[in-house]
């Protein structure tokens, strides 16, 4: 589902807005009506809003409509709907120009805003726009009450789209369990059993309930048995539903450890050096993607800046990772654990540093339009838009590494001198310029991090803190030297995580992949896939 | 060169060496006392519960670096995990410290706060016994040695070393971390423990009680510096720097290796251990964030500035470190990481052996 | 070996010297009040708690401008604890023995308020705590200006069982896992209790500090509210809130279905999120930047023209919450209190403080309670809009008194409306 639901795709809205301009001169909607619905308290606007449904007609439609889009506002006695610059009277549907200077608008809370929700999408669902009514279906199927039945039994008479129509069907059974005869009741469980809606469950539960003395609420047995149906049905695929939800998130938890984890195999595997400076690269990456974002912000193509953001990020942190490997890493070769406290000095700086120049506080990176929303699967399970589009980046990521690494020359002398130095440098490897490369290569893909984690999570100084420990965790566990080895890693920490998540809580499921990461490691110190080298201390 | 032959007739420090060690002893024994009990609070030369309280707790960083120093100068193994033992040591005291403030919490009740506001009616299994303090005093010593000894056991076994065991320290400690944090766990979660009020019903808040805390603290770090000297000017000590420097070697003379390591990681935790216990009461407060991965990693730059495999050199390290962070983050304190992560890289890059090693150049 | 000796004794004199000039700074203090400033600047509250050091210093440029106080101007003497509760207790004794303020500003967090009070309440010093709160303390030497439960987290949870609300039958009590959350909760369960609530209907879940992946929670809430219309109670601080409120946009967990009230987010911690899949999401305060009040429009005026001029990160969006108003009110009222006691002196100022009234920017004359050191606040709810800001859906009449010991909680109608007065050595 992409965007809120009540907003009509905008020739929708013109059309709606063209018919009203067009009735108004015909008839105006009573102005007692449209007074309570701008001024009335709670239970005013609500009774105003069923008075308009009830009048069905397009310019009940057309306000109610500019009401949910928070286009209503008063000025002084009278209602005025406007759009941008231009204002029209509610009630008579006159243009109002020039537009008052103290206008307010109309004050909505959640009650009122759910009321219309309802109304707008029960008068959409006669519009001639399939996909206009598979919203309002969606809407409704959610949020109807008795009163809409008629309605709803009208437009599933009409419907054509057999999406809309199975919607429509589920709403229309959802209401007459309550209310209908028998044998309407009847079909309506077993419709029900069809659905895919957690709420149903809770819909047929309530049809097999006790009460205190023992005895059933539902007093019809054949009801009862079609109910038990229908639950059993309803409850095996919400079961896949859900089986389904921990899988995707298993995934998408993986796809964020390999990517912030892919870079520092390369390098430690290259040269040895557990950089700590690593989450720090990840964030410079972020930062990069939100300059980037603000460069945008200006200019009418907003949602395009994942596309440079992408390449900027990777150059920017490859720059500062391949600074930091000629000013100080290169004079510690050999000599892992300065290395290892050098680059922790670093990271304190780079965080410093990016707190003196962004400010402590967090920045905002919103996501493109593209990216927000999800894809609801069929049990209300969603897929956010964010996190599908990081998975791919991360497998496209990957690719691009393997590409790399086992196609190009660079790729060639890398694998060499991660395999034995000594003999890379005897057969001419230029190793020096190599880890420059490398370590280029490794704190660029940091940044590839960093510009899918500014996606979901906090833009910060602190963001590479977070992830530091288990960009470690995922290169122990997995060993290096060949890229297989991370990307087991870092899906199995991922699926691990969240199958313990679903048991225990987010906290004990770390707790248990760190100490079972501490275990694993005294088996198999050098990790799942590694290297073996001929030499007794490697 | 009677050092190699061992036994007590062996000399720990040359005259020089005892002579600043007694200039030290009278600093804290004697100067320290004078100048906060003795002497007036408006006199310029009053030295403010704050100034002994900062002291105390720069000494017992100072016990803390030379434990590290045992393990990483003296046998090679760098642990980013260290900060885990002397949180363990502070946790255990804390749980004694909790239990004597008895019903003057801001509850009124006599369980600790955080338990009142957790809703819990009977103390969790950990707190069994935690009012008596040879109990807790006993498990400072017990719990963190114990941690060691399994964990060092595994790893030293298979031969895990170097970036690798690192790494699993940092991940033991961030673990335990994590797990601290949960109120569920019963250490008080982020809240921690704080508020005390007394100990061995003599209460917290006194000058005399700070004072004796401070005295106790220097006689430990004096106590824990004359015990390591012993350590490593013994055949022990020896066999260890051979570690060091070329275990397969060692291994293959016949020693194994990983008695030794175990053993001076073991003592190593249980100082640590001590060193905690004696910094909750003077620092008034302990919580998880003494278990984070980064200031176990700051304990290695105090070792590391001051210059390993020396034992004075950690001491020195800590003071310097500990007292530019309180100076800068007064002071300017924006640019406070900027110098302590510019702290790291210099040291590492130009002075692998540390202060000692500038000023033993200089000689 | 010389130099050995040289360089302790270099030592030895830097410390002494270090010594005397502390407390030298006794005598440099004849023409200034000094007041501490004890915020985060650094760590993961420093993006809540910088602006309130801003706003505290914006009010002492104020008052001295104004003359200052008693006829000396206010230093303020700002220290940075960078998130970090020990450290807090050590700048907090910093500031009153060493800096010997008359009067502390600061902290955000319970946890960092619990680990400063035993050093106030030791050395008798002033602190003015700006943050709403879980109640269940009062001590004598804090002054409490944010909410307690009874103005913030008790009316949220009426309002969303009214039919205006939303009338919700189930609960999820969200929460960052610390003192806060856990005992407000504990307050709302017997609240919801008392209203008939039963435990199943009640779902308590806790996240650690810095926690970002919400996914599965974010879920479960959906599973939950399968049963019943639900809505979700959420303490969840600091800067776990943006991937929170980002994961509920995506997974459609609309407002309409399912309203999210938090406690401890204002338009300060919204500055980082896109609001539009958010909107109607609500936040109960006692201040809301949107307020239309002559008043609020001053201030607000006044805030945006120091931001740029001292040029503050964010000064683009100059932005106004609750904790900066309780800010503003708490300083303003010390200084009413030390011109009526006509001394700076802790005791004094304290006897002083109750019953002062101050002009506050939220429309309402804010008053502090003669006896139990909180103020009166009126309580309002508001909805978030598109553009981040909030829009009043709910007000109480006027100011309600705070009740630090909730009625909620076994016990507490024993306590009494004051603080003790003892000091905290006691044998």
């Amino acid at each position: 589902m992409k965007g809120p639901p009540l907003a009509a795709p905008s020739y929708m809205r013109t059309l709606l807005f063209g018919l009203w301009l067009a009735a108004s001169s015909a008839f105006a909607l009573d102005a007692a009506t449209i007074d309570k619905l701008a001024f009335g308290d709670g239970d005013e606007k609500i009774a105003a809003i069923a008075a308009l449904v009830a009048e069905g007609d397009p310019a009940a439609a057309a306000l109610l409509q500019a009401a949910a889009d928070g286009e209503l506002q008063t000025s002084g006695k009278r209602v005025l709907i406007v759009k941008g610059e231009e204002g029209v009277d509610a009630a008579t549907g006159a243009k109002v120009s020039p537009l008052p200077a103290d206008r307010e608008d109309v004050i909505l809370n959640n009650r009122v805003r759910r009321e219309l929700g309802g109304a707008v999408a029960a008068l959409k669902l006669i519009s001639p726009d399939s996909a206009a009514r598979l919203a309002a279906a969606k809407e409704l199927s959610g949020n109807a009450d008795a009163a809409m039945l008629p309605l709803i039994k009208k437009a599933l008479a009409r419907e054509t789209d057999t999406e809309v129509k199975q919607l429509l069907e589920l709403t229309q059974a959802t209401l007459e369990l309550k209310t209908g005869t028998r044998e309407s009741r009847l079909g309506a469980v077993r419709t029900l059993g069809l659905s895919t809606n957690p709420n149903t469950k809770m819909l047929l539960l309530g049809l097999l309930e006790k009460s205190k003395e023992g005895s059933f609420t539902e007093p019809d047995e054949d009801i009862r048995i079609e109910a038990q149906k229908s639950l059993r049905a309803l409850e095996g695929r919400l079961a896949w539903g859900e089986r389904a939800g921990v899988l995707f998130t298993s995934v998408s938890l993986g796809s964020i450890l390999l990517l912030a984890a892919l870079g520092l195999a390369i390098t430690y595997g290259l040269m040895g050096v557990i950089n700590m400076a690593h989450g720090e690269l990840i964030m410079v990456g972020a930062y990069t993607t939100y300059v980037v974002q603000n460069l945008f912000r200006r200019t009418a193509f907003f949602d395009w800046y994942p596309l440079a953001a992408v390449p900027a990020a990777f150059l920017v942190a490859a720059l500062v990772g391949m600074a930091l490997e000629r000013l100080v890493i290169r004079w510690l070769y050999g000599r892992p654990l300065e290395t290892l406290l050098a680059t922790w000095g670093i990271s304190l700086m780079l965080i410093q540093t990016v707190r003196t120049i962004f400010g402590a506080a967090n920045v905002q990176v919103e996501n493109p339009s593209f990216m927000s929303g999800g894809i609801e699967l069929f049990t209300g399970v969603v897929m956010p838009w964010s996190r599908i589009y990081i998975i791919a980046f991360a497998a496209f990521v990957l690719f691009l590494m393997y590409v790399l690494l086992n196609k190009t020359r660079l790729g060639l002398y890398v694998r060499g001198v991660t395999q034995n130095r000594e003999m890379a440098s005897c057969v001419g490897v230029p190793t020096a310029r190599v880890d420059t490369w490398a370590f280029g290569l490794g704190s660029g893909i940091a940044g590839l991090a960093g510009c899918a984690l500014s996606q979901i999570d906090n833009v910060g100084p602190n963001l590479g803190q977070s992830y530091i420990v288990d960009s470690f965790m995922v290169v122990v566990l997995g060993g290096v030297g060949q890229l297989a080895g991370t990307v087991y890693a870092a899906l199995g920490l991922g699926f691990a995580n969240k199958l313990l998540e679903a048991w225990q809580g987010a906290v004990l499921a770390k707790i248990a992949v760190l100490v079972f990461i501490i275990f694993f490691i005294q088996k198999r110190p050098q990790g799942m896939f590694a290297l073996k080298g001929r030499a007794l201390d490697s | 060169m009677n050092s190699v032959t061992g036994g007590l007739s062996r000399r720990l420090y040359g005259p020089r060496g005892w002579a600043i060690l007694a200039l030290c002893g009278i600093a804290i024994f004697v100067v320290m006392p004078l100048l906060n009990l003795a002497v007036p609070a408006e006199s310029p030369f009053h030295v403010s519960a704050y100034w002994v309280t900062l002291f105390g707790k720069i000494m017992c960083y100072a016990i803390v670096a030379v434990a590290l120093d045992l393990v990483w100068g003296y046998a090679g193994i760098l642990s980013l995990g260290h900060g885990l033992f002397f949180a363990l040591g502070g946790y255990a005291f804390g749980m004694y410290l909790m239990r004597q403030i008895g019903s003057d919490g801001q509850y009124r009740q006599p369980m600790p706060d955080f338990m009142v506001f957790l809703d819990w009616k009977e103390f969790p299994w950990q707190w069994w016994n935690s009012d008596s303090f040879w109990w807790c005093a006993m498990l400072v010593i017990v719990v963190p040695g114990l941690l060691a000894f399994v964990f060092g056991y595994f790893a030293f076994r298979s031969r895990v070393k170097g970036v690798y065991l690192s790494i699993i320290t940092q991940a033991l400690t961030f673990a335990a971390m994590l797990l601290f944090f949960r109120n569920a766990t019963g250490f008080g979660g982020n809240n921690g423990f704080t508020d005390f009020r007394r100990i061995l019903d003599i209460p917290i808040a006194t000058p005399q009680t700070r004072m004796a805390l401070f005295a106790f603290t220097g006689a430990t770090l004096i106590a824990t510096l004359l015990l390591a000297r012993w350590l490593t000017t013994s055949r022990f000590g020896r066999v260890l720097a051979a570690i060091r420097d070329a275990e397969q070697r060692v291994m293959f003379c016949g020693y194994d290796t990983v008695h030794y390591k175990l053993f001076v990681w073991t003592l190593s935790a249980v100082i640590c251990g001590i060193a905690g216990a004696l910094y909750v009461p003077q620092v008034g407060i302990i919580n998880p964030g003494e278990m984070s991965p980064a200031n176990s990693i700051e304990i290695a730059i105090w070792v590391a500035v001051g210059g390993r495999g020396t034992l004075i050199g950690p001491i020195l390290g800590a003071g310097l470190v500990n007292g530019a962070k309180s100076f800068f983050t007064q002071a300017f304190p924006e640019y406070w990481l900027y110098a302590l992560g510019l702290i790291f890289i210099l040291v590492t890059l130009f002075l692998p052996q540390g202060v000692m090693g500038l000023l033993k150049k200089k000689q | 070996m010389k130099r050995r000796i040289f360089i302790k004794q270099l030592a030895m004199s830097a410390a002494v010297a270090a010594i005397g000039f502390g407390s030298s700074s006794l005598y440099a203090q004849g023409k200034t009040i000094k007041v501490g400033v004890l915020h985060s600047l650094s760590g993961t509250m420093a993006i809540s708690e910088t602006v309130l050091k801003d706003v505290t210093l914006m009010a002492i440029e104020d008052i001295n401008a104004k003359g200052g106080v008693l006829g000396m101007k206010l230093e303020a003497v700002v220290v940075d604890p960078a998130s970090n509760w020990p450290l807090f207790a050590e700048k907090a004794r910093q500031l009153l023995t060493q800096d010997k303020v008359a009067v502390t500003f600061g902290c955000w967090t319970s946890v960092s308020r619990k680990s400063v009070l035993p050093v106030f309440e030791e050395l008798n010093g002033l602190l003015f705590y700006p943050v709403q709160y879980e109640g269940e303390e009062l001590s004598k030497n804090v002054f409490y200006t944010g909410a307690a439960p009874n103005q913030q987290a008790i009316p949220a949870v009426e309002y969303l069982m009214s039919k205006e609300g939303g009338a919700a039958k189930r609960w999820v009590l969200l929460g960052t896992d610390y003192v806060y959350p856990r005992t407000t909760n504990k307050i709302l369960r017997a609240f919801l209790k008392s209203k008939g609530v039963a435990d199943k209907d009640i779902d308590e879940k806790y996240t650690p500090f810095g926690h970002s992946d919400y996914q599965t929670i974010v879920a479960d809430v959906k599973k939950f509210a399968a049963g019943g219309k639900t809505a979700v109670v959420s303490t969840i601080n600091g800067d776990s809130n943006v991937p929170f409120y980002k994961e509920l946009g995506n997974q459609g967990l609309k407002a309409t279905d399912v309203p999210v009230v938090a406690f401890s987010v204002g338009e300060e911690e919204l500055r980082g999120v896109d609001t539009k899949p958010l909107v109607g999401h609500l936040a109960a305060w006692n201040y809301f930047m949107s307020i239309k009040d002559p008043t609020n429009d001053a201030w607000k005026k006044q805030w945006a023209a120091y931001a740029k001029k001292k040029k503050l990160a964010g000064a683009d969006k100059p932005l106004t919450n609750d904790p900066m108003e309780a800010a503003w009110i708490g300083i303003h009222m010390w200084k009413q209190a030390v011109e009526k006691a006509k001394s700076t002196d802790t005791d004094k100022v304290i006897a002083a403080m109750g019953g002062q009234t101050f002009k506050a920017p939220s429309g309402i004359t804010s008053t502090m309670d003669p006896k139990n050191h909180h103020l009166h606040k009126a309580v309002f709810i508001g909805e978030v809009q598109a553009n981040g800001q909030f829009n009043v859906v709910w007000k109480t009449k006027g100011p309600v008194k705070a009740q630090p010991w909730s009625p909620f909680i076994a016990g507490n109608d024993k306590k009494k409306d004051e603080p003790d007065g003892k000091t905290i050595i006691t044998k």
